[in-house]
């Protein structure tokens, strides 16, 4: 048995070593002021990943991201790691793209890309928190989803069996594939980087980086077509513009405020819609959302 | 998130060093491997620059995994059942992570799998690992003897066994047994040959033997029916798939308590000859020895690098007399004798590693092709230089690692005497390093003939031809005198011909041929690069000027009958 797997990963600040000038005057994150890393709950996803491709070595991985040129790092640490190959998603058309826009662009990728068993992402990016963007993309495929993932157990007869940690404790729980699993923290940490692999992917670059910075070893792209890495826009994955970047993004940025935590009650709602319906009403009376 | 190659910027300056240029070519034949494997450079700035990436790996693993276990490894220890060793789960989770990173066999040629490291990128390597936890150093540098497989044995054993090393499968060096420990030519362990089946057994206990249960053993063995000496004595490889060897005990050390050191008996164990007959002792160990010594120094240099870093910080912290510690005199003078020691540790392991790289990479051309005169020339200059630096520096920098492992205890004050407190175990860990693989006195012993026929006064002449900053030239200038003195003590111990009286001062010339020739070093490296190492070069070289003066005073007043005054009333 061999699946095709799609990792879903973003680039993001590294907002887990905030120093002082993490955040300018404006109240918006100061990206020069933080290195950019591979999110790390999207390291979990990949391990997870990496674990399937180890029990069934003819699987194949392909890190998917979106961002801005320098995203392309995110696809050699996953060539580093192990992943086959990466797709950068990168357009001007897709910029300021909130988690719909964002599942929609990824979603066109995943079309674009065809054959797919299993994608697998981190439950959400350091920089937004929001979780949104897997389930968003499992809708837009319409196929079933599986979040808060801890585990891949075990796939067999079409279906994939995955351990789940929820608040109180794990479930177990199957499903058909295709899927998308959202992984958790709490899963197993990434591998290092490869020592091998590093030395065979390190110069591998988009067409958008060879044209852009000096390269020294222009002629090992031709010889090497590993070394080329795949770059798509707005129109190489057939979507509408309308839908991309700030044009498809519903979430508007009202204002961004540093708030320090000082209440220390806490409240818990169980699943009955009365219930949430109140909080919802609160929290939009008090401006919290809204 | 801590990363032990990073944060520690004199690396890429010894990894810069202008020598690296011709052990890279020689090292990786003008880049031929090119076309052969995917992960190979196509030059020189390739080479450099995956050597980075991949220490930045290292230092990253390190820093995350290896350093953060090592309390528990230490804790925890490997167990023995029924003859079988299990690592604590700590030692084997860094084996796993290093295994998944590739990082074994990294000096081993490529077309067994190795990522064909000269030894300075690969010392460096057990350099860092050291720092984050030596006990686990020891079972990871192992892998070296691999080194002495590829050296020695035929095809068919290398192919046999590398790639094996590659994947991950640990190595054992059996040589001591309880009558056999710095004396290796009264080894007993019996080889014996079984004509019909064309095929050695051996029999017999080793003891002392670190990770003593690993997947493929080296084994010094008496091959020769009769023989009492180290011309009786062959070299084996042991595979623990055809079973044989048992381990009877763990022992229960005081340091280094991660590594597994096992007494292990032979029973009719099945083994293969590595390279010729009666040359175990003579030829094969004594390059083993040579590597193994060079991963004790890559060893004490990551100890002395922790214990400082311990040290630091804690100075820092800690507040006495209304003021951090640190501000106390006695204590930064401490701390900064520690930097200095770490660093002229660190100074001579790469210029040893550099001197190695060298001939070793000459060496192995001379298997493909004959030599040109020049390059054996070359050859011979080097070899000479690393056989000269290998125990002076193996000797000095495991010295420093115990004696910085002290200080930091000395500046943690009471709470470094508390197990709650890394210090502790690094003063444990570092005990052994001045003992295993030659105590400092058989190191001296090694190193004296190069105080006697100039080794070392001549690469001293070398360096003073070195140009250095203007602003150190005062420095340069007590060197000067440290020479003077090193000279005229040599001729004072020598001179009486008496070879009870050399052996006596041996340590005294050999200490302070290695003071100056730190001393030069860390000044070149100051001139290269001040922000990093002037306060260790200037500190270093004051040290040496009061270690040599001192014993200059001791032999300028020595006379050959006060040995007598020292001999003990038995």
């Amino acid at each position: 048995m061999a699946f095709n797997i799609i990792v879903l990963a973003k680039q993001v600040p590294d907002t887990r070593n905030v120093g002082k000038d993490a955040m300018k005057a404006d109240g918006t994150v100061n990206r020069a002021a933080l290195p950019a890393i591979f999110n790390p709950e999207d390291l979990n996803a990949l391990e997870q990943a990496l674990g399937i491709k180890e029990r069934f070595p003819e699987s194949k991985i392909t890190v998917l991201t979106m961002g801005p040129g320098r995203a392309a790092d995110i696809l050699r640490e996953g060539l580093f790691r192990g992943a086959d190959d990466g797709v950068l998603l990168t357009d001007r058309a897709f910029a300021g793209a909130d988690t719909l826009a964002t599942s929609y662009a990824l979603s066109m990728a995943v079309h674009k890309i065809g054959k797919y068993d299993i994608i697998i992402s981190g439950r959400q990016a350091i920089d937004g928190d929001t979780a949104q963007v897997g389930p968003q993309v499992a809708e837009k495929l319409g196929i079933t989803q599986i979040t808060y993932a801890e585990e891949i157990l075990d796939i067999a007869n079409g279906k994939i069996r995955i351990k789940r940690r929820l608040e109180n404790g794990v479930e177990v729980v199957e499903c058909p594939l295709p899927t998308v699993v959202t992984v958790n923290g709490s899963a197993r940490a990434c591998r290092p980087r490869n020592a091998k692999l590093l030395q065979k992917f390190k110069h591998a670059k988009t067409a958008t980086e060879l044209q852009s910075e000096d390269n020294d070893y222009v002629e090992l792209y031709t010889a090497r077509p590993y070394l080329n890495l795949v770059e798509w826009s707005v129109a190489d994955v057939n979507a509408d513009p309308v839908q991309c970047g700030l044009s498809g993004s519903p979430t508007k940025v009202k204002k961004i405020e540093n708030v320090v935590f000082q209440a220390k009650e806490s409240k818990r709602l169980t699943d009955n819609d009365a219930e949430i319906d109140e909080l919802m009403r609160e929290l939009i009376e008090s401006h919290t959302i809204g | 998130m801590a990363n032990f190659y990073i944060d520690t910027p004199q690396f890429k300056h010894y990894l810069q060093h202008p020598l690296m240029k011709r052990i890279v070519e020689l090292r990786e034949r003008n880049y031929a491997d090119k076309d052969a494997y995917d992960y190979a450079p196509v030059n020189f700035e390739d080479a450099m620059d995956s050597y980075d990436k991949v220490l930045e790996v290292v230092g990253e693993i390190c820093g995350d995994i290896i350093d953060p276990n090592s309390e528990a490894a230490d804790q925890q220890g490997p167990t023995v059942a029924n003859g079988r060793v299990t690592y604590a789960v700590p030692t084997q989770e860094n084996l796993d992570a290093l295994n998944k990173a590739e990082l074994m066999g990294m000096g081993l040629p490529r077309r067994f799998g190795g990522l064909n490291f000269p030894m300075v990128p690969y010392m460096m390597s057990a350099d860092i690992v050291s720092r984050a936890d030596a006990s686990f150093q020891n079972i990871w540098m192992l892998q070296d003897c691999g080194e002495t497989i590829y050296e020695f044995a035929d095809e068919t054993l290398k192919m046999k066994y590398l790639p094996r090393i590659v994947k991950g499968e640990t190595m054992s060096m059996d040589l001591t047994e309880p009558d056999a420990g710095s004396d290796l030519q009264a080894v007993m362990l019996k080889a014996t040959y079984n004509e019909e089946e064309d095929q050695w057994y051996l029999n017999g206990v080793k003891r002392f033997i670190t990770n003593g249960d690993a997947d493929i053993h080296l084994v010094l063995a008496r091959s020769e029916d009769g023989t009492r000496d180290g011309r009786g004595l062959s070299m084996f490889v042991y595979d623990k798939k055809n079973g044989g060897v048992d381990v009877r005990r763990i022992e229960n050390k005081m340091g280094i308590k991660g590594a597994p050191t096992c007494e292990l008996v032979y029973k009719n164990a099945k083994a293969d000859l590595v390279g010729s007959r009666r040359l175990g002792l003579i030829k094969y160990v004594m390059s083993l020895m040579n590597g193994a010594r060079l991963g004790i120094m890559a060893q004490s240099v990551g100890l002395s690098e922790a214990a400082t870093r311990e040290a630091l910080s804690y100075a820092i912290d800690r507040r006495q007399f209304g003021k951090a510690i640190i501000e106390f005199a006695p204590v930064y003078e401490m701390l900064s004798n520690m930097r200095a020691k770490t660093d002229a540790s660190r100074t001579i392991l790469y210029e040893t590693c550099r001197f190695v790289d060298m001939y070793k990479a000459l060496e192995d051309i001379a298997r493909e092709r004959k030599l040109t005169p020049e390059e054996r020339d070359e050859m011979k200059y080097f070899s000479r230089l690393a056989d000269a630096f290998t125990p002076l520096g193996k000797g000095m920098t495991s010295e420093y690692a115990n004696q910085n492992a002290n200080d930091s205890i000395q500046v943690h004050g009471g709470s470094g005497y508390m197990k709650d407190y890394k210090c502790e175990r690094l003063y444990r860990d570092a005990r052994i390093m001045n003992v295993y693989e030659g105590t400092t006195q058989l190191q001296v012993v090694a190193a004296i003939r190069h105080v006697t026929t100039g080794t070392y006064l001549q690469r001293i002449k070398e360096y003073e031809a070195m140009p250095i900053a203007p602003e150190l030239e005062s420095f340069k200038a007590i060197l000067a005198k440290m020479k003077a003195q090193y000279v005229e003590m040599a001729e004072l111990v020598i001179a009486p011909k008496n070879d009870e009286y050399l052996d006596f001062h041996a340590r005294r010339l050999v200490e302070s041929a290695g003071h100056v020739i730190m001393g030069h070093l860390l000044l070149q490296d100051a001139t290269a690069v001040p922000e990093h190492f002037k306060q260790s070069a200037e500190v270093y070289v004051l040290y040496g000027q009061s270690e040599v003066a001192k014993h200059y005073n001791c032999i300028i007043n020595s006379r050959i009958e006060d040995l007598e005054k020292y001999k003990p009333q038995v």
